[in-house]
């Protein structure tokens, strides 16, 4: 209570308590230094949430089919409209989420968690094993994920799962390489000498002093792909070799609207516009966290 | 006095002296034997081809550091001494010659046991790159606490509080990250990191360099106490001959690979007998005093000796003996020893200037405004 007092009026503020206060707007206002980020974290925290209660948000069942509403234009009924088989594409773009976000995550851990091994060990290892994985991810990033997300599900084939294994593989490549080149600059860094000149064991090293320095930037690199796993997953879907109909997949449905654009333009215009607006708000929200928490520009309180 | 803390570790760490008895312990701590630490460069020669050549960054070095020594290796840029420095902690292998360690070759005792990793201790040039960026100060302390089994996990709290406050720092940057100190903070915690390793050889690299005046007396004042209490052997690496002389009983200067003077710090000031001595001498500024021109041309190519003499290229008393066979270092007094055929006796030296006196580091205030125990 005094304490509530004292730091309304400036004039009793003690000396620390000051100094405190004039430190903090350096530290406080992320929200309102980043205006943009704010509104692209409330957005992809609004797609979560889609995802998370879609049966209690979404108005009909994403997989109902109506004669009457075939290809209803956007409406009181159906706010956005319905598709050939009178599916309402509000509650499948919400549901859709679910699938959309799903994907983009669990594939990204997959691609983070493959691209953290095989970068570490491509990193850390030297003469020809550092060879043979540095043709390995070469290899791997010469086919653009895309195309290398196609081979792996002609293998596997279709499937929600097989697609988060598809795409989470076809980011091993950019995650290792990153992964490489974050381990070559920290054990040459003279920290990981002084830790050889203390006689600490190598693999304490690792796991002590180059998996936090390595982790961080890995992190950063997680938020910023999570929006590229899911722009794949969705080519997939819209190529028709991803997830199977009738599930509620964004580009499934623009794939399915694509014959009837020039009547029905809802149909695919729908998802279309939830896709680019996911993922520009995680474009968004991954840019300002890899300007916040970038190594280099981090400030320890 | 912090005595319990490091005090009795001085005798104890030395690897040979229980085995070895009284023998081992007369042994100098590091003793360099003719080493030689050449690298392989290749370099272009014509239209897609490349010379192999092998350029030697070390060349025949003879050092001795008794226990207890305190010995400064002075020298400019690129005349070998991080190289020596690499050889002395055995991170690099001396391509000839031996580097010794209580008799034994520095890569074995390395790899035998631990006990040279704790005995002997580096405090790096550049600090703030020696610290883990992602470690609090706490961490970064406890790490040779715990690895060398120097105390419990318990008791770490404790202890890096007493290395904190044996070096100056206040209590509460314990839970700071490296980023969050400044230049002689940083310096501060890798001396304590240094120290709570209990080591008994202290070796540091430019380890005042590049702080401001006042940071630089105080760590010089840390450091000469630490000597004093810990009975350290003192390995200091330097090119500022104030802070050589205020710290270091001994003086080892080097060129182009070589030793080239070696003596106590005072009388190889004062009566510098090799040339290149003398002109590092003349090259320290003084205060009131125009600085001379101290040297003429280039450092030669480490690619490119010349036969004879290698400093005859900058000499100012090159005689033609000097061009034919390279001197070696030979001793000229008790304690001294100079790689020069025609070294300068105490004629040659009119009036030079105390240099304790004038070297902004060790005129500061001794002790004074220095670091509070």
């Amino acid at each position: 209570m005094a304490v509530g007092e004292a730091s309304l009026d400036p004039s009793t503020v003690p000396a620390g308590k000051a100094a405190a206060r004039a430190k903090k707007p350096r530290r406080k206002s992320l929200f309102l230094r980043r205006p943009f980020f704010s509104l692209a974290l409330l957005v992809a925290l609004g797609f979560v949430l889609c995802a998370v209660f879609a049966p209690f948000i979404a108005p009909y069942d994403p997989t109902a089919q109506s004669i009457e509403a075939m290809m209803a234009p956007p409406g009181p009924d159906h706010l956005l409209g319905t598709d050939s088989f009178g599916k309402d594409i509000l509650s499948r773009i919400i549901f859709g989420a679910r699938y959309a976000l799903t994907i983009g995550i669990v594939a990204v851990l997959i691609g983070a968690g493959g691209g953290l091994v095989l970068g570490l060990a491509a990193g850390l290892s030297t003469g020809w094993l550092e060879w043979a994985l540095m043709r390995l991810i070469d290899s791997i990033l010469a086919l653009p994920s895309l195309i290398l997300a196609i081979a792996i599900i002609a293998i596997l084939g279709q499937g929600v799962d097989k697609v988060i294994l598809a795409v989470g593989i076809s980011l091993v490549g950019p995650f290792s390489r990153t992964v490489r080149s974050d381990v070559l600059q920290v054990k040459t860094q003279l920290f990981i000498e002084a830790a050889h000149l203390m006689s600490i064991p190598r693999l304490t090293v690792i796991r002590r002093h180059i998996l936090p320095n390595v982790f961080f930037p890995l992190l950063v690199q997680i938020t910023v792909r999570i929006s590229e796993a899911i722009l794949v997953s969705s080519s997939l879907s819209f190529l028709g070799i991803g997830v199977t109909p009738p599930t509620p997949d964004w580009g499934l449905m623009i794939a399915e609207g694509r014959g009837f654009v020039s009547f029905a333009p809802w149909m695919s215009g729908m998802p279309g516009m939830a896709l680019a607006i996911l993922l520009v708000a995680l474009a968004i929200v991954g840019d300002a966290v890899r300007e916040e928490f970038d190594p280099k520009l981090k400030r320890a309180q | 006095m912090t005595e319990p803390l490091l005090g009795d570790a001085v005798p104890a760490a030395a690897p040979g002296a229980g085995s070895n008895g009284i023998a081992a312990s007369d042994r100098p701590v590091f003793e360099l034997l003719d080493v030689e630490k050449r690298f392989a460069v290749s370099r272009p020669a014509g239209f897609l081809k490349r010379e192999k050549r092998s350029l030697a960054a070390l060349d025949g070095v003879r050092l001795t550091v008794r226990r207890g020594a305190s010995i400064a290796l002075v020298g400019e840029s690129g005349s070998g001494k991080s190289t020596l420095l690499r050889v002395l902690l055995g991170l690099a292998e001396p391509s000839d010659g031996k580097a010794l360690y209580f008799g034994q070759p520095v890569n074995e005792v390395r790899a035998q046991s631990r006990d040279f990793a704790r005995s002997v201790a580096m405090i790096y040039q550049d600090a703030r790159a020696s610290l883990d960026p992602r470690m609090t100060v706490t961490a970064l302390i406890a790490e040779p606490l715990l690895h060398f089994g120097l105390c419990g996990r318990e008791a770490v709290g404790e202890r890096v509080a007493a290395l904190l406050s044996r070096v100056g720092l206040p209590a509460e940057i314990a839970e700071r990250y490296p980023a969050a100190l400044s230049g002689g903070q940083v310096r501060r915690v890798a001396i304590a990191r240094a120290l709570a390793a209990e080591p008994t050889v202290l070796i540091a690299d430019e380890a005042v360099s590049g702080l401001d005046v006042s940071t630089q007396a105080q760590l010089l004042n840390l450091l000469r106490r630490l000597k004093r209490e810990m009975g350290l052997t003192l390995l200091f690496i330097t090119h500022d001959l104030g802070v050589a002389s205020y710290l270091c009983e001994e003086i080892a200067i080097m060129y182009l690979g070589r030793i080239v003077e070696t003596g106590p710090t005072d009388a190889v000031l004062s009566a510098p007998a090799h040339p290149y001595s003398r002109a590092l001498r003349h090259a320290a500024p003084e205060f009131f005093a125009p600085i001379t021109d101290p040297l003429e041309g280039e450092i030669p190519s480490p690619l490119d000796l010349p036969t004879g003499c290698r400093f005859a290229s900058r000499c100012p008393r090159v005689e033609e003996d000097c061009l034919t066979a390279e001197p070696i270092l030979a001793p000229i007094a008790p304690g001294r020893t100079v790689a020069c055929r025609h070294p300068l006796d105490a004629e040659d030296h009119p009036a030079l200037p105390q240099i304790t006196a004038s070297a902004p580091a060790a005129g500061s205030p001794a002790g004074g405004a220095g670091v509070s125990a």
